[in-house]
């Protein structure tokens, strides 16, 4: 009962302390932004400042990552398991490196992969949507129902599948998860420009005679792009999770390269002996994920009360 | 009429609405009595603050709005201060109300009768087994067909005039002191709304119910108040009863609101023996396996205006998705200037698509929404006519200058930061920009206050004469047709049922349906309704209308 | 015959369709493994001889057609083949796995489904209010949450040292069904936790979409209290939309049972899949990614239907 009351306490101030943060950075930006950005950031809840001010916090450590860690990603510095301590300011892991400086390697090791895994996923998917949409017919068909296809079996199920094929390498994870995730990001796509093909302005420009490239980066896309970019948060999200998990079943990421999910993994033992360091990676990958959500939630907001 | 109880008053209403962070005021003070039995008819343009005044009635104001300041009393209920449990129970019980768009105001999850049923029932007024046979005797008061199993019906089974009198019973249900009638016709189609017309004053006048009937339009307006109220931005211009407001008007704005219906531009003398700019010959065309247009005929020629006149489903958006190219027709064809366009629209050359120009119904949706003006109306002359930089900007500002806007303060707006006028006038310009013979105007102006509308009206008059252009017109009202046309093209369900010029056709004989239509138009009488009805009575026109 | 009962007929054999390609693509998946399929299965040291003998047994020497027709005759016959690991029966392995697999989703989804429904409505009922922003937001934050998170959380608030319910949910031989749910409770927990956040919110969204509709206004103006406008006006008109994430966070529950089997060393099909990957035992993930797909697909399809029975217009037509 204690335990809970302490742990209570310990989230109410985390949850306070996030919210001051969100509340400082708010105040930071607006002042120092020029006006429409300044507009812009005042109407940001502080869930959503918080999660800027974190976003910006992980991009700095993954970028930053050889200069801010004390060790090297795969030196073995001491003993296994070694508890916090002056020179290793989180302990050991199972084979005796920094847990520190492995956290911050990771940060660029994961955020880095599902950056890409993403950026793949999100090109792929869209270019195809958008181009299903506009043209229709046979290539609308072909695309489509293909999609609904392999949509048709689970993500995590169909990405175990293909890995068992192909073989399980940091490559190959990238490739199939950006395909498996291109689906989901070809279907959104598709839908937001099927509702912007159907206006007005863009049969006028059909009728005056535009091209295909004009008419995707003139009409359509400009008009498109707010739940796009929102959907690009929301899959990379996803991916990172998927990511996470594979690594965390040891499917993904491969030792010694240091990453969140395996850290898991390779240290949850402890946590049965009530220590909370193996909590420490998961908690990075949710802190961001948390983030991403929060930002992506207020742009949609926005999005929509824009409508109304 | 003997003098009446006052039933409600409202004082010095003001009701705000939130925009961009702030309230603003969107009614200003308003006054307001209405005794027991009698209707008030509400009038004025978008903006007027109309509904709002009707919901407060109700003590209601819609999310984002406020009602700030004033009083309303209904029958010795103060509605502002009453608890929210006190207003709902009057709610429904009485105080009714009848939406515009009966199609989306029906739950479309539950049938007509138990969606009457409702309000009684939960109002604890009636049991249920009471409120459906009450609900079948008011079907058939409303003249519905089959009154006895209509009820039983889901909303989307009945047409949108049955809808409209489904739930003007609805709101008699609870038999309520007050009914606010909030443009209960706007959205039908001129046959049906005589109908609706026609059994909401009968039943309004057999219960002695109070109303308000809320409107843009005075000759619908005419037909159903004891006395009317004129309403701009959220103020009252006059009010005064029916016949001698309708008689004298004391105000400038209501003058000219009555003004509108007088406009009319000179015709033009048909050229004869001339090549008809664009001729549409006998074109088949449908979707699927249906045919929407049927061995269609007809020619437009320079300088003059076809109006192409039909209710909803007769057609005359699919002619122009024809001669557009959109949807090639199964049979026929369509010339312009004596010979013959491809079909579809992509294989149509850059100058045969120059020529032909559309301007729409919806300016919102017609103007992407992420360019700006400088963007939007350069873009046909820098395609079409290869002008760049600063030619292409002068272009622009020159067309700016045509339709009557300031360049330096529009060119780099987006179509948000317009009015709603503003934006039809850039379709205008964007239409021009290609220089065009032949423009097609679908519905330009139905989405638009009256007089913005006719401001937009003398716009395209005033360039038609100066480019020689030719313009179709599609429209469902027949009072635009008068104004505008040269000749008239009257379509139902996909066949032209009768074509000439506009004088013949405003003369009798009529084709049956013309005339029919053509008398559905209201007119600015109080005893035009009656009158109508009593010779329909006769003719049996009516029997006709529903079909 | 009606054209709701054409319509339904058309979905299911859409969805014979969609699970024939499923069987087909999962079947191509051992065509595309690299290397040779008896050289696999024999190892580096068996001869050649040895291994053309096998794949003369194994009939991989018929033409491509003729295989995927014995296979998914085996396959319907219940025969799943054989694992490469250790030369058990496929269907035996899986066989009791299966069953507990299910009973963990299903275990989860009924604590998770009526608590987020209810959530919803409340949040819908009460929006804007501190309890709608909280509820949000805790939701929001737990969607975000990777599932092996939850699930050691859980595990070090309620399981560790002296802690109420077991951290390894071992399950062997017969348990009574009181037994079970103890042994279970974390990681039927943790299921719940992931899938309720998303029911939730979507659920609060169906629903708060509609109150600007028309004839939500109707009902306010009729007198209607606050409860019933969005029980009866609102949920009615919001079905296909939460029947359908419902259906989409029962498939969840499916695939997110890989990895909280694997946490809680749960003896389910998830951690059968896991090592098998790792083994690269194909006859294995073939069979049991065949059948996740298929749940996967009658759960969507079941959703479909029902969605569509949800909606007047398509069931009383004109």
């Amino acid at each position: 009962m204690i335990g809970f009351l302490t742990g209570l306490l310990w989230l109410l101030g985390g949850i306070a302390a996030a919210m001051a943060a969100g509340w400082l950075f708010r105040t930071l930006m607006v002042t120092i932004s020029p006006r429409g950005v300044a507009k812009e950031m005042r109407t940001a809840p502080l869930t959503a400042s918080f999660g800027m001010l974190m976003i910006l916090i992980y991009i700095f450590v993954a970028f930053f990552a050889h200069w801010l860690a004390p060790f090297s990603e795969t030196a073995i510095v001491g003993r296994e398991y070694e508890p916090w301590s002056s020179v290793n300011l989180l302990g050991t892991d199972n084979l005796g490196r920094d847990m520190l400086s492995r956290l911050i390697y990771a940060a660029r090791n994961t955020v880095g992969i599902a950056f890409v895994t993403s950026a793949l996923a999100f090109i792929l998917g869209s270019v195809l949507g958008l181009l299903a949409a506009i043209v229709g017919g046979w290539l609308d068909q072909i695309l489509s129902r293909t999609v609904d296809v392999l949509m048709a079996i689970p993500a995590l199920i169909f990405a175990l599948l293909l890995l068992t094929i192909l073989g399980t390498s940091v490559i190959n994870m990238i490739l199939v998860i950006a395909l498996i995730d291109s689906t989901r990001v070809y279907r959104l796509a598709r839908a937001v420009a099927m509702n912007i093909v159907v206006m007005d302005y863009v049969e006028a420009a059909k009728l005056r005679g535009e091209g295909l490239w004009r008419l995707i980066t003139r009409e359509i896309l400009p008009n498109a792009m707010a739940p796009l970019v929102a959907e690009f948060g929301l899959r990379f999200c996803f991916v990172f999770l998927t990511i996470s998990a594979l690594s965390f079943l040891g499917l993904g990421m491969q030792p010694p390269t240091a990453d969140w999910g395996s850290m898991v993994k390779d240290n949850a033992t402890l946590i049965t002996f009530g220590d909370i360091t193996p909590l420490l990676p998961a908690g990075a990958i949710a802190l961001l994920t948390v983030s991403v959500n929060f930002v992506v939630d207020w742009q949609l907001h926005r999005a929509s009360g824009l409508k109304e | 009429m003997a003098e009446q109880e006052i039933l409600l008053t409202m004082k010095g209403l003001r009701i705000e609405g939130r925009a961009d962070e702030e309230w603003i005021e969107i009614v200003k003070g308003v006054d307001l009595t209405l005794r027991r039995g009698e209707v008030l008819g509400l009038i004025g343009e978008s903006g007027a603050g109309k509904s709002t005044i009707g919901l407060a009635a109700m003590g209601f104001a819609r999310d984002g709005c406020r009602i700030s300041g004033g009083e309303i009393l209904f029958d010795g209920i103060d509605l502002r201060r009453a608890s929210e449990t006190l207003r709902r129970e009057l709610r429904g019980k009485r105080i009714a109300y009848v939406a515009q768009s009966a199609a989306a105001s029906f739950n479309p999850s539950h049938k007509l009768i138990d969606q009457y049923c409702e309000g009684p029932v939960e109002h604890g007024v009636m049991a249920r087994g009471v409120a459906e046979k009450d609900a079948m005797e008011l079907y058939r008061k409303m003249q519905l067909p089959e009154p006895e199993t209509i009820g039983f019906r889901y909303p989307h089974q009945v047409s949108g005039g049955q809808l409209q009198r489904a739930m003007t019973a609805m709101a008699m249900a609870c038999r309520p002191d007050l009914i606010i009638f909030d443009e209960p016709t706007t959205a039908l189609d001129v046959t049906t709304q005589i109908e609706v017309l026609a059994a909401i004053r009968n039943i309004v006048e057999q219960f002695n119910t109070a109303a308000i009937y809320i409107t843009h339009d005075l000759a619908v307006v005419a037909q159903m108040a004891d006395k009317i109220k004129v309403l701009l931005k959220g103020e009252e211009v006059e009010e005064s009863d029916t016949r001698s407001m309708l008689a004298a008007p004391s105000q400038d704005y209501t003058r000219s609101l009555w003004a509108v219906r007088t406009y009319a531009r000179a015709e033009q003398a048909p050229v004869a023996g001339a090549t008809p700019v664009v001729s549409v010959r006998g074109v088949t065309a449908g979707y699927g396996t249906i045919d929407v247009l049927k061995n269609i005929s007809f020619d437009i020629h320079a300088r003059r205006t076809v109006a192409v006149v039909g209710e909803s489903g007769s057609g005359k958006s699919t002619t122009a998705r024809v001669i557009t190219g959109l949807l090639p027709p199964r049979q026929g064809e369509i010339l312009f200037n004596g010979k013959p366009l491809p079909p579809d629209y992509r294989r149509r050359s850059k100058d045969q698509l120059r020529q032909a120009q559309m301007i729409y119904q919806m300016a919102d949706t017609a103007l992407n929404p992420k360019q700006r003006l400088r963007e939007l109306i350069g873009r046909p002359a820098q395609m079409y006519l290869g002008l760049n930089g600063k030619k292409l900007e002068d272009r622009v500002k020159e067309l700016l200058r045509l339709i009557e806007l300031e360049p330096a303060g529009y060119i780099d707006r987006l179509p948000s930061e317009l009015s709603g006028g503003q934006k039809q006038r850039i379709g205008i310009a964007r239409a021009l920009a290609a220089e065009p013979q032949f423009i097609i105007c679908d519905e330009v102006t139905s989405a638009l206050d009256q007089l913005v509308a006719e401001g937009i009206l003398k716009l395209l008059d005033k360039l038609q004469t100066e480019f020689q252009l030719a313009y179709m017109f599609i429209t469902h009202d027949l009072a635009t047709v008068k104004a505008i046309a040269d000749e008239v093209v009257v379509m139902k369900e996909g066949v032209v049922v009768e074509q000439g010029p506009k004088a013949e056709m405003f003369q009798p004989p009529h084709d049956p349906y013309t005339e029919l239509l053509l008398s559905s138009v209201p007119e600015m009488d109080p005893d035009w309704l009656s009158r109508l009805l009593a010779e329909r009575a006769v003719t049996g026109v009516a029997e006709s209308a529903g079909n | 015959m009606p054209p709701i009962l054409i319509m339904i007929l058309q979905r299911l054999a859409l969805g014979v369709v969609t699970l024939f390609v499923v069987s087909l693509i999962i079947f191509l998946g051992t065509e595309l493994l690299p290397g040779d399929f008896a050289q696999e299965i024999l190892g580096q040291s068996a001869t050649p001889a040895t291994v053309a003998a096998l794949r003369e047994q194994l009939g991989l020497n018929d033409p491509l057609f003729v295989r995927y027709g014995g296979w998914l005759a085996d396959v319907v016959r219940g025969d799943l083949g054989v694992s490469l690991a250790n030369g058990q029966s496929v269907a035996e392995l899986i066989g009791r796995r299966l069953g507990y697999t299910l009973s963990l989703a299903l275990y989860a989804a009924a604590i998770a489904v009526p608590l987020s429904l209810v959530l919803g409505i409340l949040a819908a009922l009460l929006r804007n209010s501190v309890f709608d922003r909280v509820a949000n937001a805790s939701a929001l934050t737990s969607i975000s949450f990777p599932e092996f998170f939850v699930a050691y959380i859980l595990i070090f608030l309620l399981a560790g040292a002296g802690g109420m319910f077991p951290s390894i949910s071992s399950i062997r031989g017969e348990v009574s069904f009181g037994e079970y749910l103890y042994r279970a409770f974390l990681p039927a927990l943790t299921l719940t936790l992931v899938v309720t956040a998303h029911m939730m919110r979507m659920t609060r969204a169906a629903i708060i979409n509609l109150l600007a509709s028309p004839y939500i206004e109707m009902a306010r103006l009729k007198g209607m209290s606050p409860m019933r406008v969005i029980v009866r006006h609102a949920l009615p008109n919001a079905l296909a939309p939460i029947i359908n994430v419902v259906a989409l966070n029962l498939a969840y529950l499916i695939t997110g049972v890989v990895v909280v089997e694997v946490v809680f060393v749960y003896p389910g099909m998830g951690q059968l899949m896991v090592d098998s990957v790792a083994a690269r035992d194909m006859p294995v993930v073939q069979a049991v990614a065949l059948i996740f797909a298929a749940a996967y697909v009658l759960l969507n399809l079941t959703a479909d239907v029902l969605a569509t029975l949800s909606n007047p217009r398509l069931v009383h037509r004109r």
